[in-house]
């Protein structure tokens, strides 16, 4: 019997919808971003194989994965179409700690949002398995999904002209890591002293796709 | 041989010394494709053709770094033990070497010392500069492109700066005519709809394939921003961001189509009406301020 809630990530029998994106990608959209996400590992998975030659970017999103550079999109497109996508399974990508310092400006108003006292968000947060949907805003800004509907939360009425590098931030369905400093409206709980972005190291981005991600608590300075 | 104003010969490597950035001069190779996933802008050069024409003027891989002008050219002194072999190719420019002309689209043999401007361009807006042996200004991710979206890479050009040069490789024969087409007074850009062109009302369909646009003064690397008549939405919701292409057409809340460039954010949140095929991407990066644009509106391709 399958409930409705793993009918929603059961991804083989949503709707995809293939829409042109000029001559040279297509950009493929599905029912949601847990469908997205099942999408996108399947395309990895056949990348990986060798059995889809000539992709020069593949970029997932909250409901779309475009497919870059590719010399013949009518022919992806039917192939495409042939896939049976399985649901994300629980560990798949690999699995990073990020221990988080909380002592963000905006812990009080999230837990009260949350409706607990302060103590409670490191818990709250640290006993979920986060994972990295897409990247977008910055090098190394990863879009952390897997907050129960419970958490959404609104980003701050106004955006802050600069958030510190290291603030681990929430706003709507996702949670996030500031790799540098930059201006932003995502409600910061804590901070982190891992390293989200550096261009030496391979891959540069510390939260690529496809990556978990679970938040620790580190003690207070 | 070395000019009168060059006390002695250089020590270490080529490089070239800074003295007039221009409105803005920036490194640029080929870009860094193969990271949107990770967030990080394509970049390069705006106009390939002209950027691997200018490496091969001078002997170099056609990937290899050079300087990007825009609008106003460059000035940089050269600093190397034996002359350096430069070449200028996209919007022709006039070039002088210690003041003296020298030609556009060809080698030109630059000795230590001697002062190397590029100015305003007769036609288009952004010139390349190529230098035997490369920019080599620090790589990040195998590209030295300035990327001014994300800043990844080296700074623009700043008076004073030094940036190095690699080693040159022997010099070709040059071509005998160096390919170039001014550019029209009208820019037409075939525009392939989708993949949102049905979050647009027929009206605005309609607007965009009969009306003519213009440069916007606002325009830069990471977009062609352009002024004419709004295009209004049929649909009004919000739009989770997805991926984005080089000559994507977004249309932001104002209405007014953006023809996203190298430097574009890898995802967006505004519908793309269309996109611009990416060989008449490098026309539209050298369309000044107040050049007409015309959408040559193509019906979208059925998957």
């Amino acid at each position: 019997m399958s409930t409705s809630g793993t009918h929603a990530t059961d991804a083989s029998s949503a709707p995809l919808h293939i829409r042109p994106m000029g001559s040279h990608a297509l950009l493929i959209e599905l029912a949601g971003l847990a469908e997205a996400q099942a999408f996108h590992a399947e395309l990895l998975r056949r990348c990986a194989a060798g059995v889809l030659p000539g992709i020069r970017d593949i970029v997932p999103a909250a409901r779309t994965v475009l497919v870059d550079g590719l010399a013949d999109p009518q022919s992806i497109a039917a192939e495409v179409r042939t896939w049976r996508i399985p649901p994300l399974t629980a560990d798949e990508g690999p699995l990073i700690e990020i221990p988080v310092r909380y002592d963000g400006p905006d812990l009080a108003e999230v837990a009260g949002l949350w409706g607990m006292s302060p103590d409670r968000v490191p818990h709250t947060l640290g006993a979920l398995e986060l994972r990295v949907a897409f990247c977008g805003f910055a090098p190394g800004f990863g879009y952390l999904s897997g907050l129960p509907a419970a958490l959404h939360l609104p980003r701050r009425a106004t955006p802050r002209t600069a958030v510190p590098a290291g603030s681990v931030a929430l706003a709507g369905e996702y949670a996030g890591v500031y790799p540098r400093s930059s201006p932003g409206g995502w409600q910061l709980v804590g901070t982190t002293d891992a390293v989200l972005w550096d261009p030496r190291r391979e891959p540069a981005a510390l939260l690529a796709p496809g990556t978990r991600v679970r938040f620790t608590e580190e003690a207070g300075r | 041989m070395s000019t009168e104003n060059t006390a002695e010969a250089p020590e270490g490597p080529a490089a070239l010394d800074v003295v007039r950035p221009g409105a803005l001069t920036t490194v640029q190779d080929a870009g860094r494709p193969g990271h949107a996933h990770l967030g990080v802008p394509r970049s390069g050069a705006l106009d390939p053709p002209a950027h691997r024409l200018a490496n091969r003027l001078v002997g170099n891989p056609p990937e290899t770094a050079v300087l990007e002008t825009t609008l106003d050219g460059v000035t940089v002194r050269v600093r190397a033990r034996t002359p350096v072999t430069v070449a200028v190719t996209g919007a022709p420019a006039p070039v002088r070497v210690d003041g003296r002309p020298a030609p556009w689209g060809a080698p030109v043999r630059v000795p230590d010392g001697a002062l190397l401007d590029i100015g305003r361009p007769t036609a288009g807006l952004r010139a390349y500069v190529a230098f035997a042996g490369g920019v080599c200004a620090e790589a990040v991710l195998g590209s030295r492109s300035t990327d001014l979206l994300s800043g990844l890479g080296p700074a623009p050009l700043a008076p004073g700066a030094v940036l190095p040069l690699g080693r040159a490789h022997a010099v070709p024969p040059a071509p005998d005519s160096v390919p170039w087409q001014a550019p029209p007074a009208e820019l037409v850009l075939p525009l392939l709809l989708g993949p949102r062109h049905d979050w647009f009302t027929a009206d605005a369909l309609r607007t965009l394939a009969s009306s003519g646009y213009r440069v916007s003064p606002s325009a830069n690397r990471i977009g062609l921003r352009t002024e004419g008549p709004v295009l209004t939405r049929a649909r009004h919701d919000e739009l989770p961001s997805e991926g984005m292409v080089w000559g994507a057409v977004q249309v932001p809340p104002d209405g007014l189509p953006v023809v996203f460039l190298a430097d574009h954010p890898v995802t967006g949140g505004y519908p793309v009406i269309g996109v611009v095929p990416e060989d008449r991407l490098p026309a539209a990066a050298q369309a000044v301020p107040g050049t007409l644009i015309r959408f040559d509106v193509r019906r979208p391709v059925r998957y």
